[in-house]
């Protein structure tokens, strides 16, 4: 037990990393996916003339936004079982996690939408265009330049919203260094090596934003 | 590029037809309480030019506008070509408006053009993506027209890289491209610098004497008594006077009419 500090940093590093791989990773790629194409269908209902689909959304947001996170997760996982609804803790993260990034999402993808001016829309319209293919074709893609920095905030509190799932039996980054906490006992150590995988995933991330940027950016004078 | 060589500008209504292709009876619009236009009646023959001019707020642009169905009328009738007609007071449907935008196309003060594509794809968008054409007949034309505008070098430029005067050619491009039968111009050049006026008025001019049918809405008196076969003069959503633009510029009869084009002459 008495290794040193340093070679329980080492040794411990290969299952945080693998709780990361196959864990956090690919946890708050798939619900962020599958969020991601529920909050363009909330923005676009939310934006509907038709009141009752824009009330649907409306309260759909906010109730995603006005509950905490653990809250949506054990609903899910502990909760539902009583109902008879007995979901896997894998599928029970994805749910919880897609369903609260598709309503702070559909937000940014609102008011992305909305930021495209006006004449954009009857450009496309005096083309000829239907309302659905203008959408497609003109209004998203320029929406989808404003709502990249704020999406890539959305997407990297995920990624560390995903140690949450670690509650829910999810073996993910975090529970990993539980793990080896709770059998070495040297909590400061491990916790702050999870906190700095975390933190390098993340600024990885914030790369990947840069670039992204960039290249929506080249039709855009500087 | 003239309207003669286009199946769908010819005389699909056979030689014996009227020649006005587009005739607008009592045409109404009210924004809230606001009623911006009472009752405007227009005809534009086959092949003229109608110049609107008229303070800001009378109308004008919206009587453009609902000509593209970009607005939608309370009340009155728009004809066009005696092949389509909507009524608006009994609410066109869907597939009436289409197919008056269909058959009209429109330049737009500021443009409007798509930011994230490049000039090429800003003109062929419509008819490979609306009209369904082959994409590489629509190129082809597309170059062309581009070539005749004297912008053939930045067909693969974005937008943003174009002076105000070069983005509103290629906008004239992206109307022409959809091989309407009717051009609408809204205030083409308002947003340009002064000198860069002269190519836009320019190539309007040309594509008038080539026969091309269009209203348009301009406070370029100098233009309009160039080009014009008919001017309109709107106030308070109506058409207080209309004539040979050498009548109604150097003589109008209504005092409303002498006194905005005094205003226009001589603004200090």
């Amino acid at each position: 037990m008495n290794q040193p500090a340093w070679e329980l940093f080492l040794t411990s590093l290969w299952p945080i990393a693998q709780g990361a791989i196959l864990g956090t990773i690919p946890l708050a790629l798939i619900s962020f996916v599958i969020g991601l194409l529920l909050a363009l269908g909330v923005a676009l209902m939310r934006l509907s003339r038709l009141k009752w689909v824009s009330a649907i959304a409306r309260v759909y947001i906010s109730i995603v936004r006005g509950t905490p996170l653990l809250v949506q997760l054990f609903v899910i996982f502990y909760g539902l079982p009583s109902l008879g609804l007995l979901i896997d803790p894998w599928p029970s993260a994805i749910v919880a996690f897609s369903i609260n990034v598709g309503g702070y999402a559909a937000e940014i993808i609102r008011a992305a939408i909305l930021s495209v001016p006006r004449g954009q829309w009857e450009a496309a319209y005096m083309a000829g265009m239907s309302h659905r293919l203008a959408l497609r074709r003109v209004i998203l893609p320029q929406a989808a330049r404003v709502s990249v920095p704020p999406l890539s905030n959305t997407f990297i509190s995920l990624v560390k919203d995903t140690s949450l799932a670690s509650l829910i039996l999810v073996t993910e980054l975090f529970r990993e260094a539980q793990q080896v906490a709770a059998f070495s006992q040297e909590f400061m150590l491990l916790y702050l090596e999870a906190a700095l995988v975390y933190w390098v995933i993340c600024l990885a991330l914030s790369g990947g934003q840069g670039m992204l940027e960039k290249r929506l950016d080249r039709y855009v004078a500087h | 590029m003239s309207p003669t060589d286009l199946p769908a500008a010819g005389g699909a209504s056979g030689a014996g037809a009227a020649s006005a292709l587009l005739t607008v009876r009592g045409l109404q619009k009210s924004f809230g309480d606001n009623q911006v236009l009472h009752s405007v009646d227009l005809t534009v023959e086959r092949g003229q030019v109608l110049v609107l001019i008229g303070s800001s707020g009378s109308g004008k642009t919206t009587v453009l506008r609902c000509l593209n169905g970009l607005e939608h009328a309370d009340g009155g009738t728009v004809d066009v070509a005696g092949e389509l007609t909507l009524d608006f007071a009994a609410r066109p449907t869907k597939k009436q408006f289409n197919a008056l935008r269909d058959r009209s196309a429109m330049v737009f003060q500021h443009y409007n053009l798509f930011p994230h594509m490049t000039v090429l794809e800003n003109v062929i968008e419509g008819p490979v993506m609306v009209q369904k054409r082959p994409k590489s007949e629509a190129t082809d034309e597309a170059v062309a027209m581009l070539e005749r505008v004297g912008l053939a070098e930045k067909a693969d430029a974005y937008p943003f890289e174009l002076s105000g005067g070069q983005q509103q050619r290629v906008g004239i491009v992206r109307a022409l491209a959809l091989k309407p039968q009717l051009l609408l111009f809204d205030e083409p050049t308002s947003a340009l610098d002064p000198e860069l006026v002269g190519d836009v008025l320019r190539l309007i001019k040309e594509l008038a004497a080539e026969g091309w049918t269009m209203v348009i809405v301009t406070h370029e008196l100098e233009f309009a008594r160039e080009v014009a076969h008919e001017v309109a003069f709107v106030d308070g959503g109506r058409i207080i006077e209309r004539g040979h633009p050498s009548q109604l510029l150097r003589d109008p009869q209504q005092e409303r009419t002498r006194q905005f084009l005094h205003r226009l002459l001589f603004p200090f």
